[in-house]
């Protein structure tokens, strides 16, 4: 931490973060079982990746094409708890949709985060037409699309990294690698290793970072948008990570994998492990750990009440948006 | 008033829009250096620049996946799918996503995005150059798709289209782009999308249609006129949205109704125009709706007796119209 050139503040905000994503998700899980939210999609053991690669962009400004995995990421990029809450309930203040998509397919125009739809890697071709108007225009932005390895089989990754690298858009592409598409092991996606190794193909850097490390993740990220913003092209960056959850709260995980990789991984669960080296490092006391656990606490229970109180969508709302005029 | 092919007045208002709104960018297949395989973006690329006219990837998803995340963050992009049987590849981002970003946004997000892609056979293209996709976009909520006929209608809907807030699909006739001249005026206008054009008046039977059929209706018109049966021609020229109203004006007017198109029968838009007629104005007509389509064979054969036998011809529609005008 010590080689760090990051504030406390950020290093405090990171953890903040990554926790508040965890108590949502957690709530979410149990609105679900509850028969209050009919489907959830976790971050739950992404949240360092997110959080760490959002935080190294000028948020707000440059955009992110993020996938249902990026709770966390959206979080950190300004999407509040309430709306996050109003999103999984269908509410007609959904900032995302209107209730119209099912929860987990971000959008949120007022801090650059593009609507996302279901099918895989679609994302990741809108992310490089985001850098290609950037390219044009000379504003200044970055783009980066993040999303599974389990879709770097699309063809449309490719499509996106090719046009990427050839234009030398300024975007990244941040694969969450968690080593699993549903029940699909990597090893059936992919005869490779690692997705970085697919940037090489592309003439573009590739790098490799430890997903459950979010200072890790937050420099080649900043490091990635530095290129971009020199005009250099775009970065492939393979964050390795874990899922702790099922798919969904309609999936079953114990189908595919052992509770001992489960339980493996979760000895370096990004946020127990980021928690203990801040406080470690004294880069934030016990004291104000406990604060803010308070304040996650609070603020989640103040969305759910509020997304529970706020009304559904009108059914005279249907046809509104299916042009502009 | 300059005449211009149809083919020149597509590139004229690529290059007077351009001008005119510096947000607007072409990129595509072989449009750049070559100025594409038809030229119709022929000198575009000298005049303004490679960051606005880019030869791209050969790759139809990547083409229009891009447009849209540029559309979104404030150009105006203008792709050009080569050939209209080569926009399959991209089908999920123009069905899925272009269509879609504004609703699931809940209005939020727009696409303003116009693809221009030729279609349509009679040039040897066999099965995967010369094909009519019109009818899978025209399904399409979200979706406007545009098919001119003439220069100067060519001119005014692509500029409208240009300027539309929404993704457009506009099909250009490969066989109309040289055959077919008319003036165009200098100046810019558009012609508003969703607004048919009766391009000629007639008393005893209608013939709906759009795109290249438009002439060949127009000829079988003159043949039929020499026998004293008058007809009248509805040009479409948007399929979605449909102008309903014309249609249905048109069909009590005459009582008689012959919709034309090259696409296939089953699914076309002809299905379509026909029941929105059978729903409105049934007893006005006088006889059965009549519909003259391609086949529904999967596509287009090369071999020209083949081709010939596909394709829907001045003949046919005379034939057609002749013994709708005898019931």
């Amino acid at each position: 931490m010590a080689t760090l050139n990051m504030t406390p503040e950020l290093l405090k905000e990171m953890y903040y973060t990554m926790a508040l994503s965890r108590a949502l998700d957690d709530r979410m899980w149990i609105l679900n079982r509850q028969g209050r939210a009919p489907v959830v999609y976790s971050a739950n053991g992404h949240e360092a990746v997110q959080v760490g690669s959002a935080m190294a962009l000028n948020r707000g400004e440059d955009w992110i094409v993020p996938y249902y995995r990026d709770l966390a990421m959206v979080l950190a990029y300004g999407m509040t708890p309430r709306e996050v809450m109003l999103h999984l309930l269908g509410r007609a203040d959904d900032p995302n949709s209107g209730g119209r998509q099912m929860p987990a397919h971000w959008g949120l125009k007022r801090r650059h985060i593009l609507t996302t739809g279901s099918v895989v890697a679609t994302q990741d071709v809108h992310a490089a037409g985001l850098a290609l108007a950037s390219k044009v225009l000379k504003d200044g932005r970055v783009s980066m699309a993040s999303f599974g390895e389990g879709s770097t089989s699309q063809g449309e990754f490719h499509e996106a990294l090719n046009f990427a690298a050839v234009h030398k858009l300024p975007v990244i592409f941040l694969n969450e690698n968690n080593g699993y598409a549903i029940s699909v092991p990597a090893r059936k996606q992919m005869a490779i290793m690692d997705v970085a190794a697919k940037a090489q193909g592309y003439g573009m850097p590739g790098v490799i970072v430890d997903g459950n490390d979010p200072v890790k993740v937050y420099e080649v990220t900043a490091e990635a948008a530095d290129r971009a913003r020199r005009g250099e092209g775009p970065t492939l960056i393979e964050a390795k990570t874990y899922r702790f959850v099922p798919h969904s709260s309609d999936d079953d995980d114990r189908a595919y994998r052992s509770r001992e990789e489960v339980a493996e991984w979760k000895k370096r669960d990004p946020v127990i492990t980021f928690e203990k080296r801040l406080l470690d490092e004294k880069v934030m006391t016990a004291e104000e750990l406990k604060t803010f656990q308070q304040r996650i606490k609070d603020e989640v229970n103040d969305a759910t009440d509020f997304a529970e109180k706020a009304a559904l969508p009108d059914p005279a709302t249907l046809w509104r948006y299916v042009y502009a005029d | 008033m300059a005449v211009m092919s149809y083919l020149e007045a597509i590139r004229e208002t690529l290059r007077q829009e351009m001008r005119h709104d510096q947000r607007i960018i072409i990129y595509g297949e072989d449009v750049g250096v070559r100025g594409g395989v038809f030229r119709v973006t022929e000198g575009l690329q000298k005049e303004f620049g490679e960051d606005r006219v880019i030869d791209s990837p050969l790759a139809e998803a990547a083409i229009i996946g891009t447009a849209i995340g540029a559309a979104v963050n404030g150009l105006r992009p203008v792709p050009e799918i080569q050939f209209a049987d080569f926009i399959f590849p991209a089908f999920n981002q123009i069905v899925q996503e272009a269509a879609r970003i504004r609703y699931r946004s809940n209005g939020e997000f727009g696409v303003p995005l116009v693809i221009r892609a030729p279609f349509g056979g009679g040039v040897h293209g066999a099965l995967y150059h010369s094909q009519s996709v019109e009818a899978f976009f025209a399904h399409v909520p979200g979706l406007k798709v545009v098919i001119p006929s003439t220069p100067y209608d060519a001119k005014g809907l692509l500029a409208a289209a240009i300027q539309d807030e929404d993704p457009v699909l506009y099909f250009e006739h490969k066989a109309a782009y040289r055959s077919i001249k008319g003036e165009v005026p200098e100046e810019r206008y558009i012609i508003p999308i969703g607004k048919a054009d009766l391009k000629r008046p007639g008393k005893d039977l209608s013939i709906i249609t759009y795109g290249l059929m438009v002439s060949y209706a127009q000829k079988a018109a003159e043949t039929l006129e020499k026998e004293g049966i008058s007809v009248e021609i509805l040009d479409l020229r948007s399929i979605r949205p449909l102008d309903v109203e014309m249609i249905l004006e048109t069909a009590k007017r005459t009582g008689k109704v012959l919709i034309v198109h090259e696409d296939n029968l089953t699914g076309g838009i002809g299905g379509e125009v026909s029941a929105l007629i059978a729903e409105h104005a049934l007893f006005d007509l006088d006889a059965p709706i009549m519909r003259l389509a391609g086949p529904d064979v999967p596509a287009m054969p090369y071999s020209p007796p083949l081709e010939h036998a596909f394709m829907v011809t001045s003949d046919k529609i005379t034939e057609a119209a002749r013994k709708l005008a005898k019931f």
